[in-house]
């Protein structure tokens, strides 16, 4: 057809829009990380110490990993629920593994491969067996921690390898391992999401799923890919977890799983799927990670903790709804 | 039977397709066919069973009993990826395009370009994108907006440039301008036109009998998942396959 081609600046427009809405939501987040920041300082004489901002930046790092990992389910329009479970087992297996003797190297990655398996489990269900994400990590959830008591008994597992707790409480190049571990999970993450053809296809599955399969994509494929690297992120959480406090606690974990998804959410993803970014689940991490610290700073009961966690992930859900539009 | 338009052998035959879902016998026993350069049109009430039965040809479903032959060989299109491996391209009557993602994105959805570094080359795929979509519909500015936010014939347009690019071999277009104004439905009408003539065969699937009357080749009517049966537009008046849609009788002078 000899019409011309109409080059308008209107895309480019649209296109800037769209990022703008991502880059503002990470810049507020960003801007309230500082203001707590800032507040806490001032209202605490503990806040502002080398061995309390250390202590968040570590704890922040887990759930940020955590919340990578759920990032890549909750655009699939998916959930894992199990994720905290999977923290606790794969906290005490790794401990259990080096326990036995077994290699401070090997341990860690028997317990990937055990996260790996975890995730395997949850695609089966809800792809092979049409199970709804919800139930199907949720029943996980329950099952995971059974099997994490039954592995110890109740008991702590203590005198673990010195080496290995110096995983996570040292430094290396001056910066803390721990955050070092959150960067070298982040950046390929990120580039798997937005530059791989895996990233793209996830944002299809999760925008209509028939669309997807019409499209010639493999749909199984790309949520089993989702599932495992979830719970893998998860088990990763909990060697982690171990690392730092030095014993493995078959109940670690209790509750992450909104964390996680909390981190997410507050980070831009969106339940309904095919909305979700990197950067976003990191800094919604911190953001809860510095509330509930800023919270036993200021003497807070921590059982208004989880009210408020609750509140908060209702508040959340709700605006995400407003956003979605209506059909 | 029919016998070959261009002394050529079929580019396509489904015969004697069935589905059912549940109790349900969305299509019963249909057998079509479609020629090189050929447009076969199927006609029917909603429900008769025209997309169910394109469905089976572009991989979306499985036919619980019969045989497509493509060039005369048995295939087995198990998945859409199979039919697009064959040369089949399907615009459907849902549009199967994923909301958040824009149009680039969406017409080279499963198919992206990437770089010589593996990853997606997101320059080269809105190059084209924008290309084959602005030659359909000179009005389409919002190339990097999500389709969701694109109006219904902005979104019909991605889908057929998405069918076009990636030159089939057979085409099935499924009410493929039921969204578009005026002036889009007769771009299309005239790219059917100029698809025929480069040898693609086209299932066109469309309520505008009008349309059918100027487009097709050969008409195929089917109702409450049979086939009525199949004529040569030539042979026909617009009364007799409305006679055919409605009472599900074959005209006399068809042979
Ligand atoms: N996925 C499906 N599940 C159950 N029934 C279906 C499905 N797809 C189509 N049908 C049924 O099959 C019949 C034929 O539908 P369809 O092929 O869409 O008709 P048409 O395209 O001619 O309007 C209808 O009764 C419809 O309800
Ligand atoms: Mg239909």
């Amino acid at each position: 057809m000899p019409e011309p081609l109409v080059a308008v600046g209107a895309p480019a427009v649209a296109a800037r829009r769209r990022l703008r809405f991502a880059f503002l939501l990470n810049l507020t987040l960003l801007g309230l990380l500082g203001l707590m920041w800032a507040g806490l300082s001032l209202g605490t004489d503990s806040f502002a110490t080398f061995g309390n901002f250390t202590n968040l930046l570590r704890q922040g790092s887990i759930w940020a990993i955590m919340a990578v990992g759920q990032t890549f389910v909750i655009i699939t329009a998916g959930i894992d629920l199990s994720a905290g479970a999977v923290v606790g087992v794969a906290g005490t297996v790794v401990a259990l593994l080096m326990k036995s003797g077994v290699p401070v190297p090997l341990a860690i990655l028997a317990t990937l491969g055990f996260g790996v398996a975890v995730g395997w489990v949850h695609a089966f269900g809800i792809v092979r067996m049409g199970l709804p994400p919800f139930i199907m990590t949720l029943a996980s959830l329950t099952a995971l921690r059974g099997i994490g008591l039954l592995m110890t008994n109740g008991q702590t597992i203590a005198g673990l390898p010195a080496e290995f707790s110096a995983l996570a409480r040292d430094s290396s190049f001056g910066i803390p391992n721990l955050f070092l571990a959150v960067i070298a999970v982040a950046v390929p993450c990120h580039l798997l999401l937005h530059h791989s053809r895996w990233g793209r296809h996830l944002y299809a599955v999760g925008s209509n799923r028939e669309a997807a399969r019409l499209s010639g994509i493999r749909v199984t494929r790309v949520l089993y890919l989702a599932y495992i690297l979830s719970a893998t992120l998860s088990a990763l959480a909990g060697i982690l977890t171990t690392a730092r406090i030095g014993i493995g606690v078959a109940t670690t974990g209790d509750g992450w799983e909104l964390q996680a998804i909390a981190s997410s959410v507050i980070g831009g993803a969106s339940l309904f799927g095919a909305v979700g970014s990197v950067p976003g689940p990191l800094l919604g991490a911190m953001l809860l990670t510095t509330i509930n610290n800023g919270a036993n700073l200021l003497n807070i009961n921590p059982f208004w903790q989880r009210i408020v966690t609750g509140g908060l992930i209702v508040a959340i859900v709700y605006l995400d709804q407003l956003r979605r539009p209506k059909r | 039977m029919t016998s070959s338009p261009m002394g050529v052998g079929p580019l396509v035959e489904m015969r004697n397709i069935s589905i059912h879902f549940g109790g349900i016998k969305a299509v019963d026993d249909v057998s079509i066919d479609l020629y090189p350069g050929e447009v076969v049109a199927l006609l029917g009430h909603n429900g008769a069973g025209k997309s169910t039965l394109v469905k089976v040809l572009s991989g979306a479903y499985r036919a619980n009993s019969g045989q497509i032959l493509i060039d005369g060989r048995t295939v087995e299109i198990g998945s859409p990826r199979d039919a697009k491996a064959l040369g089949i391209e399907t615009i459907y009557q849902t549009l199967a395009l994923a909301e958040n993602i824009d149009a680039p994105g969406n017409l080279f959805l499963g198919r992206e370009l990437t770089t010589p570094w593996g990853t997606l080359d997101d320059a080269a795929m809105e190059h084209a994108a924008r290309q084959a979509i602005l030659e359909l519909n000179p009005n389409f500015t919002r190339i990097k907006e999500p389709v969701k936010n694109l109006s219904g014939g902005q979104r019909q347009s991605v889908a057929i440039a998405r069918a076009l690019h990636f030159k089939a071999r057979i085409l099935i277009m499924d009410e493929p301008t039921a969204a578009l104004g005026p002036h889009e439905t007769r771009q299309v009408a005239d790219l059917i036109t100029r698809l025929k003539a480069k040898g693609i065969g086209i299932f066109l699937i469309s309520h505008d009998i009008h349309d059918v009357f100027s487009l097709a080749d050969r008409i195929s009517v089917m109702k409450n998942g049979k086939l009525v049966g199949t004529v040569r537009t030539q042979d026909v008046t617009q009364d007799d396959v409305l006679g055919m849609i409605i009472l599900g009788k074959r005209p006399k002078i068809a042979a």
